[in-house]
């Protein structure tokens, strides 16, 4: 049994014009502008950018005080909020980096993972505007995104290591060229920013509490013994349920014996504990893979706490570390539609089926 | 003109392109509710079908709800989205409103509901006055079946009532006790949404407006954190 040849003839209006203007753009060699798009969570996000690293515009309406009354993203509000705000969003982007659609080589949005309510809005937006001005359509990755956010800052150098670390994720991502990533290690539970997220709510902070116990870390001192969850001694993996689970029996404990824990005391030492782990594993990562850089992503990398202690480990083994500014760390468009600009380099665009994918890999890019 | 019309609100998924004088195009299924993918090829399709290039749109008409809560974002996200990137008019139509426009003509009630749970649906209530079908009730709602048929006696006053939509033969048996002969109901033919309807009430608003950025859907009940987060303030639980 051979493979079958089949022969078709009919190609629809809307790819004869995306070849042609692939075509004729990649021809003339002008600078190249992508629409990012990115909708994955409770952020409606657009931006343009320029050949890959120039970023003209990086809009980003959030949600983040809608949900705080939640005490948490709900998946059906921040959907609502999407489709509202998306061209109103992408307008704006546009007008901001004094662009209009004609001037649009590729349009990049996240595809997954994510929300599935949240995904569909933004993938829903870009094919539209796919189809209706023939523009090329490219899906990315959204931690594809984060990485790519540092190439906004610094040119990327391979081999690398990027950890990416936010509410929803927690990667160690080995890259030995543009648009290649292998996962190394990932969370087997919580991911570090919802431990963080958990342990702020028990000491009775407010959603996020993340930048909160970072803070208040500051103010104490590591004096509170919990646990470093090593996993096995090759593992990449990480694990932070039980750090959690540690920090909510001895505030518990103390509660039963009337004793007070000073809170700072104890989210330094929290923190203290999620960062060594990260650290530790990121610093032997890049080692054993003869990294030329190490790259920081994600919201938590806004943590100071994880910046200070990354930058003294990554100076002390010799290794260059690029972290993005704060903007560029949290969900934004600009670093969806700088992933894209790799894509559009090798021609990869989607069909007008793109659909969102909540777990989608990352391995499969 | 020509405009083109969707409707992704509930398990149909359909897609028109018309012109005042006749319908060019119209491609409807009642089969998969993978909406997200298949929209934007079965635009492509029929706009190749019919020889329009989108830039030839004079403007857009989409169904907004109620309905599938992702499956009405899917369907105004696209086309408001089509509608903004080639600087044209949209229109929102009720989800409702399409399926009474399949009873043009009727002379009584005409009522098409789709399923909410727990007893619940999504409902409204219209007559056919020329081409057009008029609430007959200022609003849509959703609403208990049991309470809504002897709002709907007093409102027929005697008159027959048709009612419309996929979702009414889960229902059929509480009508009838209810109503008896007075509910009528319709061949299948009759029961889903066909975008063409769509596209007339939009090329007869078109001169209205219909700014992309100002459409929403409307789903008739807010998200349940929000519904619970109402609650708790209106007890005085929660501080803004």
């Amino acid at each position: 049994m051979g493979d079958i040849v089949m022969n078709k003839t009919y190609t629809s209006r809307y790819e004869k014009r995306i070849q042609q203007k692939y075509e004729a753009h990649r021809e003339s060699g002008a600078p190249t502008y992508i629409l990012g798009i990115e909708t994955s969570c409770d952020e409606t996000s657009a931006a343009v950018i320029r050949d890959g690293r120039e970023v003209l515009s990086n809009v980003i309406a959030s949600q983040a005080d809608i949900h705080k009354r939640f005490g948490g993203v709900v998946p059906e509000v921040a959907s609502r909020r999407h489709v509202e705000n998306i061209t109103l969003t992408i307008e704006e982007a546009l007008t901001e980096a004094g662009k209009t659609l004609d001037d649009i080589q590729a349009i990049a949005v996240t595809y997954g993972p994510g929300l599935v309510g949240a995904l569909l809005v933004g993938v829903a937006a870009a094919k539209a505007i796919s189809m209706a001005r023939g523009i090329p359509l490219i899906g990315v990755h959204h931690i594809a995104g984060h990485i790519y956010a540092n190439r906004l800052v610094q040119e990327m150098e391979f081999p690398l290591i990027a950890l990416v670390v936010s509410g929803g994720h927690t990667e160690l991502v080995w890259m030995k060229a543009h648009g290649q990533f292998e996962i190394l290690g990932e969370t087997r539970d919580d991911a570090a920013g919802e431990a963080y997220d958990k342990v702020a709510r028990a000491l009775n902070m407010p959603y996020p509490g993340g930048p909160h116990i970072d803070r208040l870390a500051h103010e104490g001192e590591a004096n509170v013994p919990l646990p470093r969850s090593w996993l096995e001694p090759d593992s990449y993996d990480f694990s932070f349920s039980g750090l959690k689970s540690a920090v909510l029996n001895t505030l518990h404990n103390a509660a039963q014996r009337g004793e007070t824990i000073e809170p700072a005391n104890l989210a330094a030492s929290f923190q203290d504990s999620v960062t060594e782990v990260l650290v530790e594993k990121t610093i032997r990562a890049a080692r054993s893979h003869g990294a030329k850089q190490v790259l920081l992503a994600g919201g938590v990398a806004a943590n100071r706490g994880l910046r200070e202690r990354l930058q003294a480990r990554c100076e002390a083994d010799g290794i260059p570390l690029v972290i993005p500014p704060f903007t560029l760390c949290t969900d934004n468009a600009a670093m969806i539609a700088a992933a894209g600009f790799i894509k559009y380099e090798k021609g990869q665009f989607e069909g007008l089926d793109l659909n969102g994918v909540p777990s989608l890999s990352l391995s499969e890019q | 003109m020509r405009v083109l019309a969707i409707d992704t609100s509930n398990l149909v998924l359909s897609v028109a392109v018309v012109e005042e004088e006749r319908v060019l195009a119209e491609m409807t299924t009642n089969q998969q509710k993978n909406h997200s993918v298949r929209l934007m090829d079965c635009v492509s399709e029929l706009l190749d079908a019919t020889g329009t290039a989108p830039e030839e749109l004079s403007g857009f008409g989409v169904a907004n709800g109620p309905g599938s809560y992702t499956g009405v974002r899917i369907g105004v996200a696209s086309a408001k989205s089509m509608a903004w990137s080639l600087n044209v008019p949209v229109i929102g139509v009720s989800s409702l409103e399409v399926i009474a426009m399949n009873a043009t003509g009727f002379s009584g009630l005409i009522v098409p509901l789709f399923d909410a749970r727990r007893g619940q649906v999504y409902t409204g209530c219209y007559r056919s006055h020329g081409m057009e079908a008029v609430r007959a009730q200022s609003t849509e709602q959703i609403i208990l079946l049991r309470e809504w048929l002897p709002l709907l006696r007093d409102l027929a006053q005697g008159e027959p009532i048709l009612f419309l939509g996929e979702d009414v033969r889960l229902h059929r048996e509480t009508i009838v006790q209810e109503l008896g002969n007075q509910a009528q109901f319709a061949s299948p033919a009759f029961n889903h949404p066909r975008a063409a309807h769509i596209g007339y009430v939009a090329l007869r608003k078109l001169q209205d407006g219909g700014n992309a950025h100002e459409l929403v859907p409307e789903y008739l009940q807010l998200a349940e954190a929000e519904a619970k987060w109402l609650a708790q303030k209106q007890a005085g639980a929660v501080k803004e």
